[in-house]
């Protein structure tokens, strides 16, 4: 009798699921949006999407589409006029005078020169507490005023008239006109940040002078952004909105693109790549990057201040095998510091045992550690730090296994999470470890000057090297191209015989792009504004 | 009953003070900083930031600077998120996170109760280890093993559903996340439902009550189950506040917005309010479940009524 009266009630719940699934499987389909939109995997949820207080490429990847310096970039990447329709500088090299585009925000107030003088001023001030700040020390007074050692007076930026701006330099810097280009340097809306304080960069009240304007960011869902009829050049601009995810697991984001509910995911897994060149081979972008993966070395420990066990460490570990066996995503072997393809720096110097095969490496190595003292009875052990990541530690594994067979050298893997690496890192308290380094503007000294000792924060190694800081200072001093890019080239010379960071590999870009995109352009500074998009 | 609520509220504010301050602490301890970054920040600019955030003064100072703002209800700015604050974060994850929790628990209550009180009837026959057997499988299987399958096979293979996101909280965005999250609990609650049914469904009183010739049903329905979801209710308690609060496995890749990640992410980010901000969020949350089961439970059993 009751396994009758349940067979119903459990009929009758079949039914009710079955009615449910139906219904929701029939609501229509209000994912298929208008052609003229562009689905980004953003791979992170932005910090901030106020120009002074970003810092990712998550984060510039949105706030670039939104905003115009005074140049930006072209679709190739190359730095071309923004905001600023010419310039003049002068003979020195020093003062630069930019004439402005007669162009408005999005709310059709005109973009003044004042603007740019208030939005660097506001960077710089120091109770911004803007993290980016510093890069704008090349301006003259920058730094005294950011550090608060002068008002903002001493700031070298002046609003001539509405639409001429000039701005001096500390030193020559001919990188100046490619940093404008990077979101420290973009102009914000004075009048609004004035009105709403804080509150400015939220939703409708954002108010921007670049190829589209925020119209919604719900935090973790998804940021929208719509197209900025006001923008200089909407005429040419083909897309009506974007809308970013911000969704970080890369497996899940690429069932999305597999999906057709994502166009473009700007990173994915080393280990999907296999699979995604023989299923899906015309969304892979690979393209080499403007970033080195190194070990800085510290230069205080007992051991590694012998430049022959640094060296020896170096030439032992096989980049041929890390980048075709480990890594497996097109990562270039790097024998120089300063990425192939780095401004016009032409092919960067490399270390002098690049010639050698890695047998013939190996066996200098050895020498190089008996004359230190050591060989592989009495080899030392080294503590070699990396920040959580499944790739870092691939690496780190790799090159323990390297060292132990050619060396003899023990090596203890210490794995933590990325805050406290990079503490550790600030504070020396390593020996060997893992770091990377992405241009923030595309010229060698921005990746050199993390070895030179005033750069108290990044130079992890602790490297102090009299003529490599002198010849540092003499490029920065230097208007002539051709002779600074020479002193820089000296400089990364001794970098790469005293070996404070062993250089591993240089980065790739790693993007799916929908092949219904058009307009995308694979470039060193992987950046690709949607203003030259559009969807076929 | 109300001075015992009034008692347990009452006394859940020590509970709170107590677990705030132990968070307090041991998130300062934590090595790393919230500013400590692959991008490492010049000295002076970090002395700008560390100001600004009150983090250069003596961390004693820094707790009773917060427990003042907390009186006035202001948990602070997140330092990752700059354009928000904790509560702004917070109040804007709990609806997807309420809504998806909410309908998950829902789900797992009724196909739970209803599972292990069959299971229990036909205790030790084919349906029976059916029940159970599935019920082991998805108390075994992580739900980050069970969410990417099942988007995979309903979104990328059957294209049914989507894949992930949220879509303002469509229907059809929402099956995945909610039953990726309520099977495993659907299996727990089977499980519990069907041991406690079966010691009830061999007590005194149902053999009374069948002796008094109610019908079967009935006595199930009536009797039985009242008894039997005593355990069950209690395994709710904290559980509708663990599942209503979120999950990070779930919400990462069913890219749902809701506060699950921040439990996981602001402490990963040294991100101090914020992590404060959940925890505070989550004890209260538990303190309310808890008290609620014991009202409900008073009305389940009269054995534990608790007078005026």
């Amino acid at each position: 009798m009751k396994i009758k009266q349940f067979k119903q009630l459990k009929a009758g719940l079949l039914a009710v699921s079955i009615a449910l699934s139906g219904t929701l499987l029939t609501t229509p389909d209000n994912e298929a949006l208008a052609s003229g939109t562009l689905r980004i995997g953003n791979m992170g949820e932005p910090a901030s999407l106020d120009p002074h207080f970003i810092s990712g490429t998550w984060e510039s990847g949105i706030v670039g589409n939104m905003f115009l310096g005074l140049t930006t970039e072209a679709a190739d990447g190359t730095i071309i006029p923004g905001a600023a329709e010419s310039w003049t500088v002068s003979d020195d090299g020093l003062v630069y005078k930019f004439m402005l585009r007669d162009h408005t925000w999005s709310d059709g107030k005109p973009v003044t020169a004042q603007d740019f003088k208030m939005a660097l001023e506001r960077i710089l001030k120091p109770e911004t507490a803007a993290g980016y700040a510093s890069l704008l020390y090349t301006i003259k007074g920058a730094e005294e005023y950011n550090t608060g050692k002068a008002g903002p007076e001493a700031l070298a930026v002046k609003a001539i008239d509405d639409s001429t701006l000039e701005i001096t330099l500390s030193g020559p810097a001919p990188y100046f006109i490619a940093q404008l280009a990077h979101y420290t340097a973009y102009p914000v809306p004075s009048h609004k940040i004035e009105e709403l304080g804080k509150n400015w960069a939220k939703d409708s009240n954002m108010v921007s002078n670049g190829a589209f304007t925020l119209s919604e960011w719900t935090p973790n869902a998804q940021i929208r952004l719509k197209r900025n009829p006001q923008f200089y050049d909407a005429a040419n601009v083909s897309l009506d909105e974007l809308v970013y995810y911000p969704q970080e697991d890369r497996s899940a984001v690429l069932k999305r693109v597999r999906a057709g509910e994502i166009d473009i995911q700007t990173d994915f897994a080393s280990s999907d790549l296999k699979w995604l060149e023989k299923n899906m081979p015309d969304y892979v972008r690979i393209a080499p990057y403007l970033g080195v993966y190194y070990y800085p070395l510290n230069l205080d420990d007992d051991v590694l201040k012998d430049l022959r066990v640094r060296r020896a460490l170096a030439m032992t570990i096989d980049r041929k095998i890390l980048t075709e066996k480990v890594l497996r995503t097109g990562e270039v072997a790097a024998y120089s510091f300063v990425p192939p393809g780095t401004g016009d720096y032409g092919s960067s110097p490399e270390v002098s045992w690049k010639g050698m095969t890695q047998a013939e490496r190996v066996a200098e190595a050895q020498k190089l550690m008996k004359q230190a003292g050591f060989d592989k009875s009495n080899a030392p052990t080294i503590r070699l730090s990396y920040n959580t990541s499944e790739n870092h530690k691939k690496v780190a594994i790799a090159v323990a296994a390297m060292w132990k067979k050619a060396l003899g050298v023990k090596t203890e893997l210490f794995n933590t999470e990325v805050k406290v690496h990079y503490d550790n890192l600030k504070t020396r308290d390593f020996q060997a470890a893992r770091a990377g380094w992405i241009a923030d503007y595309n010229d060698p000294q921005n990746f050199l000057n993390l070895m030179e000792s005033r750069n108290t924060s990044q130079n992890y190694a602790n490297f102090n090297d009299n003529t490599f800081n002198d010849l540092m200072r003499k490029a920065e001093l230097e208007a002539d191209p051709v002779k600074r890019n020479d002193y820089m080239r000296q400089a990364e010379v001794i970098a790469l015989n005293e070996l404070p960071n062993i250089p591993i590999y240089h980065y790739v870009s790693k993007n799916l792009v929908s092949p219904k995109v058009d307009g995308w352009v694979d470039n060193a500074s992987d950046i690709h504004r949607a203003r030259y998009l559009s969807i076929k | 009953m109300f001075s015992y609520i009034l008692k347990r509220l009452l006394t859940a504010v020590p509970t709170l003070l107590i677990i705030i301050t132990i968070a307090f602490f041991m998130m300062r301890i934590a090595p790393g900083g919230p500013f400590d970054q692959e991008r490492q920040l010049p000295p002076e600019i970090e002395a700008n930031i560390l100001k600004a955030y009150d983090l250069d003064k003596p961390v004693y100072e820094q707790y009773f600077i917060y427990l003042g703002k907390l009186l006035q209800f202001d948990f602070g700015p997140s330092y990752k998120f700059r354009d928000f604050s904790v509560t702004e974060l917070i109040l804007s994850g709990l609806p997807a996170s309420f809504q998806i929790g909410g309908l998950a628990i829902l789900l797992a209550t009724f196909i739970g109760i209803g599972l292990g009180t069959l299971a229990a009837l036909y205790q030790n026959q084919k349906t029976d280890y059916a029940i159970m057997g599935v019920a082991m499988t998805g108390i075994a299987v992580p739900n980050f093993v069970a969410a990417p399958i099942l988007s995979l096979v309903f979104g990328v293979y059957l294209a049914w559903l989507p894949v992930a996101g949220w879509g303002d909280g469509a229907a059809r965005n929402l099956v995945l996340p909610v039953i990726s999250l309520a099977l495993p609990q659907i299996a727990y609650i089977a499980r519990l439902t069907r041991g406690s049914m079966i010691e009830v469904l061999h007590s005194n009183y149902i053999r009374t009550a069948r002796a008094k010739g109610i019908r079967e049903r009935l006595v199930v329905i009536r009797h039985a189950i009242k008894g039997a979801l005593l355990p069950v209710v209690s395994y709710l308690g904290p559980a509708v506040a663990a599942v209503t609060t979120g999950s990070v496995v779930i919400e990462s890749i069913y890219d749902i917005p809701g506060v699950g990640r921040y439990f996981v992410n602001a402490a990963l980010n040294r991100d101090y309010p914020l992590v404060m901000g959940v925890v505070i969020f989550y004890a209260t949350l538990i303190l309310i479940m808890n008290l609620i089961v014991d009202v409900v439970y008073s009305f389940l059993d009269p054995k534990l009524r608790v007078s005026g």
